[in-house]
């Protein structure tokens, strides 16, 4: 799960282009949108395009986005769960 | 005070040819038929060069277009986009040999959002210079075909092109510097498009459903239109009811750059700036053309702009479900429709909308309703945050 | 009545020199157009998280907007929705309609980026300006071969003669395969810094120097 966190906050500064932030600047609990990174819709929109590119993961509701992408930890969790 | 004229008509932005292209029809008058008889210009496409999943939208069949267009007996290679504009064009100027699109006085606007954007894809094998992926190089390619002298003026502003390209037009007459303005606004359904909006997870999976409960998102199009605008009397014809641009506005959200506002504030706003230069209070509106992507913010976001405005009982329509959205175009096709609803006070059904489900209540037209129409308020917004609305009118004569 | 309405500050990105009312205030030739621009971005210390978010062509546009409202902060003396933005440019979003289409080209396997295809409309950058400074007024994105001086001037002053906008943040943004251009100014009707009248001609003078 480490790893995975690990590599997630890589891939989330990189394809998010969170130019100022290090991967220890993010908290692994807390909240990606609103007070934490300040993530916005199209944010979620691009982590939903992630999850399929990089994990194989399909989200067809972006709805569903709002519980998955709490915190890297809870992204973590449901790509452990989901990944093929 | 200068003589008046026996018709006792004043220099306004005169309405005075305008044209349809659609899977409906091409011209207005059929696309208009198609409206009254509730058909819609949406069906579900498989075509895997677009999308690979199937996907709603309203296309037009390029093997007409290119039937049609060789009746022009063209000289030289057009690209599809072009052909619609051309087509377009052409058919404001059958309809009314007034026009003189060689005159120095005669300037021609054209509103897009991505022109010949297909010429991105390598794949598409044509004889076309690249060059005419610049949207003032296609612009300057339909003028040299109609010898229009002067430089086109290219607006590209999102979905609101349409509409400030009307405005715009309306504006430069008022200068006085020109006397008939050709606005044609046009945009094509590509592979680029719709793989664009799939990854905004916004397209409907069915006919998209304007306004009501249970819409799920939109339905692409493509479309081109074209309004000629003529301060010049001379130009109108005499046994129609004279239409007019009476005033416009844009604004922006200073939101989000692809979120509609929350509030509708920025939509309010060029509402409230049109009906104020219109010189028209909003009890006087008789109808609304919406914008009405069916996405969920954008049509509660018109709900508490039209609300705001004091709107909310005017009947009002979305084109959507009909051409599907029309980018660049949609502002002039749905301002078309509605200046022939004017004409023929009738106004159109908005198609699959049942059940009504914004934030604040609104006057959804859900059947063909014929009553008197003097005048239509035409809104849209688009991404960047901006919005704009125009007023058309009834020339009132007395 | 003959109404005048003046440019009072202006400010040019281009050949990696920033000027700031005709005189260089930062020069660095050595660099690519987007490292000189995050470049400028830094030199000057604007602080806007956001910036990074955004495409080339919004970026120049961000960071000459930053620099002329520095200058000139028409956003305290006006309403909101009394202020315009009117910019244009020549190659319209194409340098990010070039990353989707990249994003895009193989047809059965692709993953289109939302992030990168919003951009593919030039007036976002108007948006970002918009946004950053809570601007509501009337917005309009053009495209024309060159900077069109003619018609940009004579256009804004009939918005300022005929009281459809109080003042405006206007001119030229263009950003295509590394090659870059940004010229912005500020119109109103009254006299300030600079006070030079908005005619084509002084703003010919001003965009070519």
């Amino acid at each position: 799960m480490d790893a995975l966190i690990d590599q997630l906050k890589g891939e989330i500064i990189e394809q998010l282009n969170l130019e100022d932030l290090k991967k220890e600047d993010i908290d692994n609990e807390a909240p990606l949108f609103g007070e934490g990174l300040g993530l916005d819709s199209i944010d979620a929109l691009e982590l939903i395009v992630l999850l399929e590119k990089n994990y194989g993961i399909k989200v067809a509701n972006p709805a569903d986005g709002k519980k998955i992408f709490q915190s890297i930890r809870t992204m973590a969790e449901f790509i452990e769960a989901n990944k093929k | 005070m200068e003589k008046e004229e026996s018709s006792n008509l004043k220099p306004e932005a005169y309405i005075v040819a305008d044209n349809i292209i659609s899977p409906l029809g091409f011209s207005s008058f059929e696309n208009f038929e198609q409206l009254k008889k509730k058909q819609s210009g949406v069906r579900k496409h498989t075509n895997s060069d677009l999308s690979l999943e199937p996907v709603f939208a309203s296309i037009i069949d390029t093997q007409q277009i290119n039937s049609e267009f060789e009746k022009l007996e063209p000289q030289e290679e057009f690209t599809r986009f072009e052909k619609m504009v051309i087509l377009s064009i052409s058919d404001c100027l059958k309809q009314n040999q007034k026009i003189d699109i060689q005159s120095k006085k005669t300037l021609l606007i054209i509103s897009t959002t991505k022109g010949n954007i297909d010429l991105l894809e390598t794949s598409v094998a044509t004889q076309i210079d690249k060059k005419r992926i610049y949207l003032w190089e296609t612009a300057k390619v339909i003028a040299r075909y109609f010898n229009n002298p002067n430089q086109t003026i290219v607006i590209s502003n999102a979905c609101i092109s349409g509409v400030l390209a009307i405005i715009l037009g309306k504006r430069l007459l008022d200068e006085n510097r020109y006397d008939t303005i050709i606005v044609s606004g046009g945009d094509m359904l590509t592979h680029f498009v719709v793989s664009g909006f799939q990854s905004f997870k916004a397209i409907s999976n069915n006919i998209a459903k304007p306004y009501d409960a249970k819409r799920d998102g939109i339905s692409l199009g493509e479309g081109c239109g074209t309004i000629v605008l003529s301060n010049n009397i001379q130009l109108l014809s005499t046994n129609k009811e004279q239409l007019i641009v009476k005033g416009g506005a844009s604004s922006n959200d200073a939101n989000h750059i692809s979120g509609p506002s929350r509030s509708g504030e920025g939509l309010f706003l060029a509402i409230s700036k049109t009906l104020s230069e219109s010189k028209i209070l909003p009890s006087e509106v008789d109808y609304i053309s919406g914008h009405g992507t069916a996405t969920r913010y954008n049509d509660d976001m018109e709900s508490l702009a039209i609300s705001d405005a004091q709107l909310a009982t005017v009947p009002m329509n979305s084109l959507k479900s009909y051409f599907g959205h029309t980018l660049g175009a949609a502002g002039i096709i749905e301002s078309i429709i509605g200046l022939h609803s004017m004409r023929e006070n009738t106004l159109i059904a908005t198609f699959n909308h049942s059940e009504l489900g914004v934030t604040i209540p609104l006057n959804i037209i859900k059947d063909t309703l014929h009553v008197q129409v003097n005048n239509c308020l035409k809104t849209a917004a688009g991404f960047g945050g901006c919005n704009a609305a125009v007023f058309f009118q009834k020339v009132q004569n007395n | 009545m003959e109404y005048k309405n003046y440019i009072n500050t202006f400010c040019s990105i281009k050949n990696g020199t920033v000027s700031i009312d005709g005189s260089i205030s930062f020069e660095d030739k050595t660099l690519p157009a987007a490292d000189f621009i995050k470049l400028v971005y830094k030199h000057f210390q604007i602080s806007y998280p956001k910036f990074y978010k955004m495409d080339q062509l919004s970026r120049l546009a961000f960071v000459v907007s930053e620099l002329i409202l520095k200058n000139n902060p028409i956003t305290l003396k006006n309403e909101d929705a009394d202020i315009a933005i009117i910019i244009a440019n020549s190659a319209s979003s194409l340098e990010t309609d070039e990353e989707h289409q990249r994003n895009i080209s193989d047809k059965n396997n692709y993953f289109a980026s939302p992030a990168v295809f919003v951009y593919t409309l030039p007036n976002i950058l108007i948006g970002e300006i918009a946004i950053r400074n809570s601007i509501k007024g009337e917005n309009t994105f053009f495209i024309f071969d060159k900077f069109d001086a003619d018609f940009m001037s004579s256009y804004i002053n009939s918005l300022l003669n005929s009281n459809k906008i109080k003042c405006c943040i206007t001119g030229w943004v263009d950003f295509y395969e590394n090659k870059y251009e940004a010229f912005l100014y500020t119109v109103e009707k009254e006299k300030g810094i600079l006070s030079l009248e908005h005619t084509s001609d002084q703003l010919k003078k001003i965009y070519n120097n």
